[in-house]
């Protein structure tokens, strides 16, 4: 496959696992902020290539995952009302609330549908004009623009019952609130690769020069993400910490500015919770003003219901990154993917659901 | 004449009948179905091979089949995969009101065609017509009989430490197909179903060895799942090379833009077969003159250690352990 095959020939990998090897003289904690990357490493088996001296941590970007259960509550409280039909990523079907899903919503009667972009949603909306389409928008920036965009089209063509639940949030504001926790000292970042391909590589700077951590942008091959780790180690030894770019086929310092420019165009920064970590100010995305009429929660009367956590389950220490997967007593036993308690155990980029889909076997 | 099935179609009377007639008994003609009995009455002898299936495949026409296609060659497999030489199928049909008849001609056609090329008869059926909302246009079911010949020992518990694990072809051509096709993910390729008997191809193997110790076809839940359950029914590991594994570009590309793994998409004309390691290039070579086996591939073997574990040696040189599929494949994201 061209573009894809390139990135993952194993005699250019070996070379660069040689390299990392040779150079790596310190113990380093590396933390991969997306679940795209702790997948791709697990799958790849890239940790089992490294040298001991090198942790690798898994972040909280995981859409799905940070998701927290009261907003969760809202969307299966959403779809439960009468003539409303609520569009939604595949990823969140599965998720457990506080007392169901949305999966077992559509069991019991609601319109529930499976779309692959907001524009569906949007599509949905001017099929059945006797009804009300709420789409259930959740992603990070990488998302984000497109979803604003189908807000952007239904003023336009004035579709007037297209409505968004606006969980969306952004991925800079979060790491500072993980960094400022003190409770996990990293010595590098594995920056997000379709995060940064909107946002750019620049807003990553706080990182390297108020924390002084190394961050470097990875894509998601394995040749990538040697590359990053490769680039991160070196930075380490000699003690330097700045931003650089191992994707640079997807990313440019200054981002995408057409895709920032639609996003600011229809979203305003706001507070978010966060699952696990709380709510972090300026890490969430609201409407504008001027875009309130398609907002799902000022539009209905709903009642989510009182937030319930699981019992036991460590999703929120995993999402930041203070345990692991297997560090949990719910992990594989009481919380499998086929009965997932927490949504990191849910979500294909979930850490709990990567650790125990492509577990690394011990030959 | 309505152009599309009505209730009455279903009714039993008069209208029913001459769907029955010139629907089905003139397109699937044999002696056994001719006579029009309650049951069809054959003669069988030796140890006989039983399956059913259901098919709600949905759209009912894509590229490389149809439902009708899939329910004739999901039954015959699932005998094939027995070692057992398919001979009569039933047909039962549950048309949701208001489907086109001349859908329902294609699909029959189509059944007529698939069992024609994997040497079956239909010798029984049954159809019901249900109220539009009450099933998907078209469900189908099938079951079938055959017969194991004489020596044949083939089950999913039959793999042995030592032997190669074989498979017929490329992986996910089915799913990726049926997945492209459908509403709301709308990508075009030129992909096509994999479809098809494997009666022939196991015939065809079952001559060069009678090693073969385990066969499947990896349908819903792709090969990741299929070799789980062979791991775990003969109680032995299996160990699988990435690269090893036939997919087309096609398929790659699709499941990398989806966020999917081929190894976990649907194939409805693949086998997999764990047989004896002496016996597995003579396989190999004779499925690769079968047109259903022309892109077989020797992709691990089988091993004595962990018991009930599959593992994949990656790309990178790095293994890890390949899980039974949970669920549906959702696509992600981002």
């Amino acid at each position: 496959m061209k573009y894809v095959d390139e990135y993952r020939r194993s005699e250019l990998a070996q070379g660069v696992v040689r390299r990392i090897h040779r150079n790596s003289t310190r113990s380093a904690r590396l933390m991969e902020f997306c679940g795209g990357h702790t997948v791709a490493i697990l799958k790849h088996g890239i940790r089992q290539l490294l040298p001991p001296s090198i942790e690798m941590l898994s972040g909280p970007g995981c859409p799905v995952c940070v998701t927290d259960n009261s907003d969760l509550d809202k969307a299966i409280a959403l779809a439960g009302i009468p003539n409303v039909i609520l569009a939604t990523f595949g990823d969140m079907l599965k998720v457990p609330g506080s007392r169901s899903s949305l999966q077992e919503a559509r069991a019991g009667g609601a319109d529930v549908r499976v779309v692959y972009s907001a524009l569906d949603a949007l599509q949905i909306a001017q099929e059945n004009a006797g009804r009300s389409v709420v789409f259930l928008g959740v992603g990070f920036e990488t998302t984000a623009p497109t979803i604003a965009a189908s807000v952007l089209q239904a003023q336009q063509d004035r579709v007037d019952n297209y409505y968004l639940l606006c969980l969306h949030k952004l991925c800079p504001p979060t790491i500072r609130a993980l960094l400022d926790s003190g409770e996990v000292g990293l010595s590098g970042l594995i920056c997000p690769g379709h995060v940064s391909a909107v946002i750019g590589s620049e807003p990553w700077g706080f990182i390297a020069a108020h924390y002084h951590i190394p961050c470097v942008v990875s894509g998601f091959e394995p040749l990538d993400i040697l590359q990053c780790i490769d680039m991160l180690t070196t930075q380490i030894e000699q003690g330097e910490a700045r931003v650089e770019i191992a994707y640079r086929r997807g990313v440019r310092p200054e981002g995408n500015r057409r895709a920032l420019e639609v996003m600011y165009r229809v979203f305003e920064a706001c507070p978010a919770g966060w699952r696990g970590i709380g709510m972090v100010p300026g890490s969430g995305l609201k409407l504008r003003p001027e875009f309130q009429r398609f907002d799902a929660e000022l539009s209905f009367d709903f009642d989510p219901g009182p937030t319930i956590e699981p019992a036991g389950c460590i999703c929120g220490d995993i999402l930041r990154g203070v345990k692991k997967p297997p560090d949990c007593s719910l992990f594989a036993g009481a919380c499998t993917p086929a009965s997932p308690v927490g949504p990191c155990m849910v979500s294909s980029e979930g850490s709990c659901a990567a650790y125990y889909l492509y577990g690394e076997s011990g030959e | 004449m309505s152009d599309r099935i009505i209730m009455a179609h279903g009714s039993g009377g008069r209208l029913a009948h001459e769907l029955v007639e010139k629907g089905f008994v003139s397109a699937l003609s044999n002696p056994i179905l001719d006579r029009l009995d309650d049951s069809a009455v054959f003669d069988l002898w030796g140890k006989v091979a039983f399956t059913t299936d259901s098919y709600v495949v949905n759209p009912i026409f894509f590229p490389g089949g149809d439902i009708g296609r899939l329910a004739v060659c999901g039954t015959v497999n699932d005998l094939a995969m027995m070692g057992a030489r398919p001979l009569y199928l039933s047909l039962a049909l549950i048309i949701e009101e208001g489907l086109p008849r001349e859908d329902l001609a294609r699909v029959v056609e189509s059944v007529q065609a698939a069992a024609a090329e994997a040497g079956v008869e239909i010798v029984t059926g049954d159809t019901k017509v249900v109220n539009r909302g009450g099933a998907d246009g078209l469900f189908v079911n099938t079951a079938g009989v055959g017969v194991i010949p004489e020596g044949i020992d083939i089950s999913g518990s039959g793999a042995q430490p030592g032997d190669k694990v074989i498979v017929s072809g490329t992986i996910g051509d089915h799913g990726i197909t049926v997945l492209s096709q459908r509403e709301g993910l709308s990508f075009s390729t030129t992909l096509q179903s994999d479809c098809a008997p494997l009666n022939g191809l196991v015939a065809e193997m079952l001559e060069v060895s009678r090693q073969v110790h385990a066969l499947r076809d990896p349908t819903r839940g792709g090969l990741a799942t299929t070799l789980n359950e062979i791991a775990s029914q003969s109680q032995v590991s299996i160990r699988i090379d990435e690269v090893a594994v036939p997919a087309s570009e096609e398929v790659l590309g699709a499941c990398e833009m989806l966020g999917l793994d081929p190894l976990y998409v649907a194939n409805e004309g693949k086998l997999v077969v764990a047989v004896a390691a002496r016996d597995a290039e003579a396989v190999v070579e004779r499925m690769r003159l079968h047109t259903y086996g022309r892109d077989a591939a020797v992709i691990g073997e089988v091993r004595q250690e962990n018991p009930g574990r599959v593992v994949m040696r990656t790309r990178l040189g790095a293994s890890r352990i390949v899980d039974m599929l949970v669920g549906d494949t959702l696509p992600r994201i981002c």
